[in-house]
């Protein structure tokens, strides 16, 4: 690694990181999008893969290329029951139940001593790696951009524009939904873990309703045309309090005017170019 | 001989409303069939309970003398029943040749890894659907469209993507809800064009028509529905004469008086 390289991302490694962290949670948000489903749940399961690979390295000292992949099966299984049974529905039924998943999971936090209470784990040794972190995202994008190309995005996009018709065409829509929020869940959950493991403190009040809209307004920042959309969405979010730091309390009014008119003048995002999906 | 699709005592019931009414119909294969019927019949209804859209309050639904009643939409399309809608549902940000690629759902076999690493059979299948796919564009005649954003079509082109993503897995039953709706006489003429080539093709259809032109010219068999209730079913020429389908439209009274003019005409 070159020594100016070196040298500035040691200067700007809490910046850095969130950043890599930030755009796997854009992906996470977009691929529950990508099927017309609304979940506020990312935040919540970012946090059980955040809180089981810390108590994994804490308690039992688990290797970090172990912790890592075990971290998603608590946010998959989360997912798999509040999924199965809302998304057979259509509406907003996944959105309701992920909010009230999120607050649940505080309260859990809030009051299991072993899961340390209002004080939350610290300690948690700074395991997450430069390259892990842009490694999987980038990884994340090139799968969902293959995908996205394929006949499943094909089938994703049908039932994100009309439902009824996707069926009729034979697409299993409730498969097609669930399989969607699980990778989502997937993503938010490494995201959790290398977030953990890149700030040595987790808590309770990081993992709610707020972080959950922030999410959310990466993807409609950045739209969802295509996967990088989404992740150039949450690099801006992110980058953007840090360039506005002199402006301390008014930056979140920044952010929240700049969701605001992201939603009403750019419906379809920053980045609306369509994916190539012509094939042969 | 089973007739391709039956439906058995099949009823909907809405609050207190029989939108479709114990209905007994039977289609035969290799045919046009013609549901036709005053608006409010229950025509569109019927529609979705053969497709899987509704579930039916009481009675089946038989494709091929199977009972697929608990079948949803989506598994009732593999086994080779396809529609079209009243009101078009066509995938409107697609281009018009990844539209009819999405009626070939039911045919993709390869899984997600395959896809992901883009394996040889991931692309011969990829290529065999777009062949499958231009195929179908080829015949209602909108190669030409193929690379188009669908909702920039003209709205008679879009009825014909939508019979063509409907066409592209070779169906066995073929309903068209409402097909010449909003055509002229020239677009109509050309349909009725393409519906006997689908039923040459070995594809049978099942229509909901109000264009009685339309009707009378294609259908090989009619059936008629009334307040939900089937009222005729037989050749298309005995439904314009049967009194119970002219009473039905015209009223009563306007039915008596046709039908005693017919008798002074026609001793």
């Amino acid at each position: 690694m070159p020594v100016w390289l070196d040298n500035f991302l040691w200067t700007y490694q809490n910046l850095v990181h969130a950043l890599g962290i930030n755009g796997l949670l854009a992906l996470s948000m977009y691929v529950v999008l990508a099927v017309g489903q609304l979940s506020l749940g990312q935040a919540a399961f970012m946090g059980l893969g955040a809180y089981s690979s810390a108590l994994l390295t804490l308690k039992l000292d688990l290797p970090f290329a172990l912790v890592l992949p075990v971290s998603c099966v608590a946010p998959v299984l989360f997912a798999l029951a509040i999924g199965t049974p809302t998304l057979r529905l259509s509406g907003v039924y996944l959105a309701i139940a992920t909010i009230g998943l999120g607050e649940v999971l505080r309260a859990v936090y809030l009051n299991v001593d072993w899961l340390g209470g209002a004080l939350g784990l610290s300690g948690i040794p700074l395991r997450a790696e430069f390259w892990m972190i842009y490694g999987l995202l980038g990884a994340a994008i090139l799968v969902l951009w293959l995908v996205g190309r394929s006949g499943i995005g094909r089938a994703m996009e049908a039932v994100r524009e009309d439902a009824t018709a996707a069926q009729v065409m034979g697409i299993n829509l409730a498969r097609t939904r669930l399989g969607a929020l699980l990778a989502s869940a997937v993503l938010a959950g490494l995201a959790g873990a290398l977030g953990a493991h890149s700030s040595s403190f987790i808590g309770p009040n990081e993992y709610g309703f707020e972080p959950a809209v922030t999410i959310l307004s990466f993807a409609l920042l950045g739209g969802i045309a295509t996967p990088l959309a989404p992740v150039l969405g949450a690099f801006i979010l992110t980058l953007l309090p840090e360039l506005l730091r002199g402006f301390s309390d008014l930056r979140l009014v920044f952010n929240g005017v700049i969701i605001v008119l992201a939603v009403l003048f750019l419906p379809e995002g920053l980045f609306p170019l369509r994916m190539r999906r012509r094939a042969a | 001989m089973t007739a391709l699709l039956q439906t058995r005592t099949l009823t909907r019931r809405y609050a207190g409303l029989l939108a479709v009414d114990s209905v007994d119909m039977a289609v035969q294969a290799g045919r046009v069939h013609a549901l036709i019927g005053p608006n409010g019949a229950g025509k569109t209804t019927l529609f979705n309970l053969i497709s899987g859209l509704e579930p039916p309050s009481e009675g089946a639904v038989l494709l091929r003398g199977r009972d697929i009643t608990p079948l949803r939409a989506d598994r009732r399309t593999a086994l080779g029943l396809a529609r079209t809608f009243q009101n078009i549902r066509i995938f409107g940000a697609m281009t018009v040749l990844e539209n009819v690629l999405t009626g070939l759902q039911p045919r993709r076999t390869v899984g997600l890894i395959q896809t992901i690493l883009r394996t040889p059979a991931f692309r011969r299948e990829e290529r065999a659907l777009v062949a499958r796919a231009r195929e179908a564009l080829e015949m209602v005649g909108l190669s030409a469209r193929a690379e188009a954003q669908a909702a920039t079509l003209p709205y008679g082109e879009q009825r014909l993507l939508e019979i063509a993503r409907a066409m592209a897995p070779e169906p066995a039953l073929l309903l068209l809800d409402e097909p010449a709706a909003g055509m002229n006489p020239a677009e109509t003429a050309a349909l009725a064009g393409l519906v006997r080539r689908i039923r040459d093709l070995g594809t049978t259809v099942l229509l909901v028509e109000h264009d009685m032109g339309f009707v009378m010219d294609i259908a090989d068999d009619v059936t008629v529905l009334n307040f939900g209730r089937l009222i005729f079913q037989g050749p298309p020429a005995a439904a314009r004469q049967a009194p119970e389908v002219m009473t039905a439209y015209l009223g009563q009274k306007m039915a008596a008086r046709l039908a005693a003019r017919a008798r002074k005409v026609v001793p």
